[in-house]
């Protein structure tokens, strides 16, 4: 989750900071220490749950999952095991075969992160970080529902959407914001109830969350057409070999005796609160994307892509209300806009241009300043250059001088490039009519029937003037010329 | 009279009329400690030099100047907390508990860290790592556990007042068996953060002193909501002084009959059904009352707080400070040091909790002693709709023979049998002297309040202490 403090103590949560800076008496388990909930952390689990259509419990507990490990410094996580603060809820995401799917979320609960054991290579010891110890985690419990590796993925970015509209969790899953446990069954088809339980861990990207399933079906079903057997176990996924191995069987499983902490008191959670919370989140992507779809006539694939990331749809939404038509708004975002952030490796949160600088383009075009060739040229232009005016070459790191507060207009580009559109008659006249005396073959063979010469003349003058010349009166001149 | 002798209110008039310094008051307790301590062993650490510093440094603050010895098992910054184990040997608390906070902001002084049962487990102060502590009354015999260290301390003068902490009795029984007050108040009435947890849900630290008024006094610094602690109530706190009025007049006394049972020592039972007649003698109105699960509450008791424990215990792995065995491996490295570092009750409890814990023993243990638990409370309940408070004797028999029992484990335990059933319904109890053996052993009296209410506990305590004195009897070291 996405709070400032830990879970069960003050301790800041950044991420990469100096190993056991970020520690306290509590968060590493010294004797006597006693944890106090983070209200912000069951605030974030709440808005998940209420996000998910969950029901939000208003009794639920802390329990205590016993094991050891030198990364887990109480030698128990606190966790939530027999009422769960969130349950009962479901997502929907989109199907194979169009259209929607719904996938039920058993349960939702709070719980405190562990910390990273470093194993030292030149010592015959290993280190301990606790700065991660006790940054709070949701664990995310899904229903049997998912039957493709695909779905499984299109579950995950789902999830990852919500938790990032919500603004409580970042998503990041190559930092391990956001991480996946998947179970996979398979059965005969047909057959009523589920296969051998296999858990799998260690996948950590999107990407792997495809590989990982897909070969673990491949492996069952092997296994069972060869007349093998399947046993209920925890594999890792090998992201190198991409295949899984099995890490212990269900008789090795730990036995955690859970039990719930005598150190909280059980969490009641005041029914105001929950309305309140409930009526501070905001749009969320399903209901987003239906009024893209409805409110701008976006075809459904644009308006996917803009809701995906709220950053988007509001960036979309302040170009639209600067004055963009919104189809064009959503081109010149999916495109240039993308293409170039891309390239920058920078999201749309840090895009240097602002829906506004857009949006002046789009009005240059319009009045026949520039056209659409241009206006790439300029939009590039206004990009690279906002770019360097916010941001030190690295891209990353913003400069510490203040920039100038002065944005690029697109004119400025226009006329700083020359840029502006040869839209005179008499003049684009002139090279229209040495275009074609230069090419009085061509000229012959269009009047003969040839007419996709047409664009071999707008070449022919578009070359000449560098492309500037106005690309609809050239082929009026053009035309009237041609005919006679 | 030495000044060691005192309690925090002689001492406390004495220091504000300028006619003793809290040096001298010091001086006298650690001439004391020196002149004692090598019989009865109540400390682990004696702080002199610290003490010293907060001597003199001491200025205003209603404990300013006066030594109070406090349990080993309280975190107390840069002075070592052992809990009396072998595995936190070496370990300085680098943060300071939220009672010795508060002691610290009311100017006492430290004079040092008593002995107790390893990490609080025990009924003797045998299971300490490190040595048994003798009874100030007879140095053959035990002085009670698991804060026997305290209750020794204040019983031998080697201290004006101490702190204690009871998970099931280890405040009251200590108390009792060394013939001075002991009060375990309402779970949540005082914080725990900084308390070294045996039983998160049963511990509770107290004053053990040599009167109830200082018991008030001492409940008045270290009483109160804690936003460290989680479980501590946000009550308010009362002037516990203030309901020391010595009137007990029409207030209801009840007498459980299932706390004088067979096999307990006549002359205890004898002594504490004296008491009460006394209590009646001051206008009580005395009882019949019944707390019918009371012969579940051992072992529901043992199952809870042993579970608790074996959770607790688990940080102790050699990982981050105290004790760490030299192992080629991790999981070696594990076992060696609890091996080496836990004495054997401790390990006996973790086995034991871990047991109760365990997938397909949950149900049949932990969940039916919660259960227990839910009834023990409910007795408590009922009984506290007909009368004000509820008097006992603290334990069945006064002080047994170092070596006894720790041979039977089981034998052990009953020494709690009338102090667990306070710590399961997590109401207050006070023990204070209530007379003396033929063989000249300190006895017991109980006196149980309603949730909250150590007012009324305090009130009649303080109205017996009044009456009778035999809190003035100090034994001869
Ligand atoms: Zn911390």
């Amino acid at each position: 989750m996405l709070t400032e403090t830990k879970i069960f103590c003050g301790c800041p949560t950044a991420f990469g900071a100096e190993p056991n800076t970020q520690t306290c008496p509590v968060c590493i388990g010294m004797p006597g220490v006693l944890p106090v909930l983070n209200r912000r952390a069951l605030e974030f689990a709440i808005r998940t749950g209420l996000a998910t259509n969950c029901a939000i419990s208003t009794y639920s507990r802390f329990a205590r999952k016993n094991y050891f490990y030198p990364d887990l410094p109480k030698g128990y996580q606190i966790s939530q095991y027999e009422l769960p603060i969130c349950e009962h809820g479901w997502v929907d995401i989109a199907s194979e075969e169009g259209g929607h799917k719904r996938v039920g979320i058993t349960r939702i609960h709070m719980e405190e992160d562990a910390g990273k054991n470093i194993h030292e290579e030149k010592g015959p010891y290993s280190l301990v970080d606790f700065n991660r110890t006790g940054v709070p985690l949701m664990e995310i419990v899904s229903e049997p529902d998912i039957r493709t590796p695909a779905e499984a993925v299109e579950y995950m970015k789902k999830l990852r959407t919500i938790l990032r509209y919500l603004g409580v969790c970042d998503g990041n899953m190559e930092q391990g914001s956001l991480r996946c446990d998947a179970n996979v069954s398979v059965r005969e088809a047909g057959s009523a109830g589920m296969g051998v339980k296999v858990e799998v861990k260690n996948i950590n990207s999107f990407k792997f969350v495809e590989r990982a399933l897909a070969y673990e079906i491949k492996r069952q079903v092997k296994t069972l057409e060869e007349g093998g057997a399947l046993v209920q176990e925890t594999r890792l996924f090998d992201t190198q070999a991409g295949v899984t191995q099995s890490m212990r069987t269900k008789e090795e499983a730990h036995d955690y005796r859970y039990f719930p902490d005598p150190d909280l008191v059980p969490l009641v959670v005041d029914e105001k609160w929950i309305e309140e919370i409930r009526a501070s989140l905001p749009e969320l992507p399903d209901i987003k994307f239906k009024r893209f779809v409805k409110d701008y006539g976006l075809p459904e694939q644009d308006a996917a892509m803009l809701t995906e990331e709220r950053a988007m749809a509001d960036w979309f939404e302040e170009a639209v209300k600067a004055g963009a038509t919104p189809k064009a708004a959503s081109n010149w975002m999916m495109g240039e806009l993308l293409r170039l952030l891309n390239k920058k490796n920078l999201s749309i949160e840090k895009s240097p241009i602002d829906p506004k600088q857009l949006v002046d383009i789009l009005k240059e075009i319009e009045n026949g300043t520039i056209n659409r060739t241009q206006a790439k040229e300029v939009f590039e232009e206004m990009f690279n250059r906002e770019f360097h005016r916010i941001y030190d070459t690295s891209g990353r790191i913003e400069v510490t001088l203040p920039a100038p507060k002065v944005a690029m207009t697109a004119r400025q580009i226009i006329k700083e490039k020359g840029l502006v559109q040869i839209s005179d008659a008499g003049e684009l006249e002139k090279t229209v009519d040495e275009v074609l005396s230069a090419s009085p073959d061509e000229v012959n063979r269009f009047k003969g029937g040839e007419e996709k010469l047409m664009g071999f003349f707008v070449g022919q003058v578009m070359k000449i003037t560098r492309g500037k010349a106005n690309p609809k009166l050239v082929n009026e001149l053009l035309g009237k010329k041609l005919s006679t | 009279m030495e000044l060691c002798r005192l309690g925090i209110a002689e001492t406390r008039a004495l220091i504000d009329k300028g006619e003793v310094s809290p040096g001298e008051v010091l001086a006298s307790v650690l001439g004391r400690i020196d002149a004692v301590e090598d019989r009865v062993r109540a400390y682990v650490t004696v702080t002199r030099e610290r003490a010293g510093e907060m001597a003199r440094e001491s200025r205003g603050g209603p404990l300013s100047g006066i030594p109070i010895a406090v349990k080993d098992n309280m975190c107390t910054k840069g002075t070592p907390t052992t809990c009396s184990s072998k595995i936190l040997e070496n370990f300085v608390p680098p943060y300071e508990s939220t009672v010795t906070s508060r002691l610290l902001e009311a100017g006492y002084v430290l004079p040092g860290k008593t002995n107790l049962d390893e990490f609080a487990m025990g009924s003797s102060t045998e299971n300490s790592g490190f040595f048994p502590t003798s009874n100030p009354w007879d140095l053959e015999r035990i002085p009670g556990g698991s804060s026997g260290g305290s209750a020794a301390a204040v019983a031998a003068d080697e201290c004006i007042a101490a702190l204690g902490s009871d998970t099931g009795g280890s405040i009251r029984q200590p108390a009792a068996l060394c013939g001075v007050v002991g009060l375990k108040p309402t779970y949540g009435r005082v914080s725990r953060y900084g308390l070294i947890a045996f039983a998160s849900s049963f511990d509770q630290i107290g004053p053990i002193t040599k009167t109830v008024k200082d018991a008030a006094a001492l409940m008045n610094v270290i009483a109160g909501h804690d936003p460290l602690d989680s479980t501590s109530a946000p009550v308010e706190v009362p002037d516990f002084t203030a309901a020391l009025s010595g009137d007990i007049k029409g207030m209801k006394i009840g007498v459980p009959k299932e706390y004088f049972i067979e096999g307990m020592d006549p002359e205890v039972e004898s002594t504490v059904r004296e008491a009460i007649k006394a209590l009646e003698g001051l206008g009580a109105k005395v009882l019949d009352v019944t707390l019918p699960h009371t012969d579940y509450s051992v072992a529901a008791y043992y199952i809870l707080a042993t579970s608790e424990a074996s959770s607790n215990l688990a940080r102790y792995d050699g990982v981050k400070y105290g004790l760490r065995a030299r192992a080629k491996e991790l999981l070696q490295m594990y076992t060696e040091t609890r091996a080496g570092g836990f004495g054997a009750e401790v390990k006996r409890r973790i086995m034991l909790g871990t047991f109760a814990l365990s997938s397909g023993y949950y149900d049949a243990y932990y969940l039916n002693a919660q259960k227990v638990r839910t009834l023990i409370k409910q007795d408590f309940d009922e009984a506290f709709k007909k009368v004000d408070v509820i008097a006992t004797p603290t334990t069945p028999e006064a002080a047994f023979k170092k070596g006894e029992k720790t041979g039977d484990p089981l034998k052990m335990y009953l020494s709690d049998i009338f102090t667990n059933s306070v710590n399961l319904a997590g109401v207050p109890a006070i023990s204070i002297p209530c007379g003396f053996t033929g063989g000249g052993l300190p006895v017991g009296l109980q006196i149980i309040g309603r949730h909250f209410d150590e007012e009324n506990v305090l009130k009649v305590a303080d109205a017996y202490e009044r009456a009778t004195d035999w809190h003035k009897k100090r034994p001869k070291l």
